[in-house]
């Protein structure tokens, strides 16, 4: 009041300009203020607000988890063609010769991508190794395979119909015994996938309810504790928005560093996992490396983690903080 | 400064606390307001803060009838007004500093003008030299006198005080008034409500009485 005054006799020009100023520089300040403030009261208790700070963490950790290990699901399996291959099992009566030439002739059919000839011999010695019944297999006189051409669909794959009529025109081949179609597994794979995606989504919505709900009552007893101080404030010309910024900042950072603890665990346990996992993935002969949160993932997380406290903490201001007047 | 007209306030429970009270308080002049308790004192100073609306009459402060002054606009009115009150209302977390800042830091004053502000304000009322303790340290007269530095560091118009001196002995009592009346010569309107007839009757103010909601003593016609 007395301030615009003395700006009015200084310079009347420019003096909307200056008040203006002045409401975005006080805005600005008390911005810094109530953020520097609310973290110093969360630092100030250090125990409770870590407690609170591993409660949200924990709780975004399981379905942020559960999508890092969907994700390395995901990147091991897409190496593998879906949907799938044809695997045709030649007449026993097909010499080596015959086989080679139509695994030549397959490549010219539109609906074929690539070819792969698995030879009597081949199969056996593979069979041998994998199965464990080598000795009993060395036994045999005859080699009881057949030889075995896999089929691949052309890149981006076929659809349902077109991979049955590709099915049905290579069982009709003169040479072709038995046409197997091997979807079944990877049509079952790629449905737990999608159910575990949507398993992940309602577990992570359900839980990020679960934050709003533990970050809107810790700032309704954070408002509690500080009635007094809310009356003594309103009292004396503080507006809603004025009342309202520190807790509203309290819960950013509530979310915040339930972010990181989060983050944290996940990253705990990704790292007592590698180990068990990558000496299995030797096992199995695969390149595969366990995938983290990477920095995007990791500050996207912290977004959220955000966002859930500005939000818990604005549904319980807006709930409890107008009650309170003064009387 | 301040006019009432007609105004009556009656609470949902049923209870008349002010009844067709009309007064004016010419700027710069300093008024005490007295009456048994229960006579509406609290309430007529409740009705200037806008922590009630009257059922009927109008309430003006500066030439603005607080009729117009949305929810919104509430704590802008505020901030023209400085209270005391009775429990003085303070911050027990927070320094004797920043209990005199909070006017300040609402209104958005730069930290080196709160400084100043709260300095000069400390200063006025001797206790410039316990800026950094906390109020549990001070006596029940030197909280009030916090309480009184917070309600002038912004400087406003209106001064108000609801049973400034009534914890205090009649020593600090007659030192608080004083303060006021010091307030009122550098040009603050001041509204006293206290029911320490002795005390009040001795300073040279009008007084006005109130009476089971009504104003028997002291109105002058707006």
């Amino acid at each position: 009041m007395k301030r615009r005054q003395t700006a009015e006799r200084r310079d009347g020009a420019s003096q909307s300009r200056t008040a203006w100023h002045a409401v975005l520089r006080s805005w600005v300040l008390h911005h810094q203020l109530s953020a520097t403030d609310s973290l110093h009261r969360l630092l100030g208790n250090p125990v409770s607000s870590l407690m609170t700070w591993f409660v949200i963490g924990i709780a975004l950790a399981m379905p942020v988890g559960m999508f890092v290990a969907l994700e390395n699901v995901r990147s091991v399996s897409a190496d593998w063609d879906s949907p799938a291959q044809v695997s045709l099992f030649l007449r026993p009566e097909i010499t080596l010769e015959a086989a080679q030439l139509l695994e030549q002739s397959l490549l010219q059919r539109p609906d074929v991508g690539a070819t792969r000839l698995i030879t009597r011999q081949a199969a056996l010695e593979e069979f041998q190794q994998l199965s464990g019944f080598g000795d009993v297999l060395a036994n045999l006189d005859d080699n009881p395979l057949p030889n075995l051409v896999v089929v691949s669909p052309p890149d981006g794959g076929l659809d349902g119909a077109a991979a049955e009529a590709m099915l049905a025109g290579l069982q009709a081949l003169p040479e072709v015994e038995n046409a197997i179609l091997d979807m079944e597994w990877v049509q079952r794979l790629n449905s737990l996938m999608q159910l575990s995606r949507r398993l992940v989504v309602s577990l992570g919505a359900l839980l990020s309810l679960g934050v709003l709900l533990v970050i809107g009552n810790t700032i309704r007893l954070a408002i509690e504790n500080r009635r007094q101080e809310i009356v003594i404030v309103k009292l004396v010309g503080g507006s809603d928005p004025f009342v309202r910024r520190p807790f509203l900042y309290t819960g950013i950072w509530y979310g915040f560093g339930g972010a990181l603890a989060s983050w944290l665990i996940i990253a705990v346990t990704l790292g007592w996992l590698r180990g068990p996992l990558s000496s299995l993935a030797v096992l199995y002969q695969s390149e595969f490396r366990l995938q983290g949160l990477g920095m995007e993932g990791g500050l996207a997380l912290l977004l959220l983690g955000g966002s859930l406290g500005l939000l818990g903490s604005w549904l319980a201001v807006a709930r409890h903080l107008r009650a309170i007047e003064p009387d | 400064m301040i006019t009432f007209d007609r105004v009556s306030k009656r609470y949902p429970e049923g209870h008349d606390a002010l009844r067709e009270v009309s007064f004016h308080v010419e700027r710069n002049e300093m008024v005490f307001l007295t009456g048994h308790s229960g006579a509406g004192k609290s309430t007529l100073l409740k009705l200037i803060m806008l922590m009630e609306r009257p059922s009927r009459g109008q309430v003006l402060i500066n030439d603005q009838n607080l009729k117009d002054v949305s929810r919104r606009k509430i704590p802008h009115l505020r901030r023209q007004i400085g209270v005391v009150f009775q429990n003085h209302q303070l911050l027990f977390d927070r320094s004797i500093f920043a209990n005199v800042a909070l006017p300040l830091e609402i209104a958005g004053y730069q930290h080196r003008e709160i400084g100043r502000r709260v300095r000069a304000a400390l200063d006025k009322v001797g206790l410039l030299e316990r800026e950094g303790d906390l109020p549990v340290t001070l006596s029940g007269g030197e909280q009030q006198r916090v309480g009184i530095a917070r309600a002038v560091v912004n400087k406003p118009q209106v001064l108000l005080a609801d049973e400034p001196t009534g914890n205090l002995d009649p020593a600090l009592s007659s030192e608080i008034m004083h303060l006021f009346e010091a307030f009122n010569q550098v040009g603050v309107t001041v509204l006293v409500a206290s029911h320490d007839l002795s005390l009040i009757s001795r300073m040279q103010h009008r007084i006005m009485t109130l009476r089971g909601g009504n104003l028997i003593v002291g109105a002058s016609e707006p």
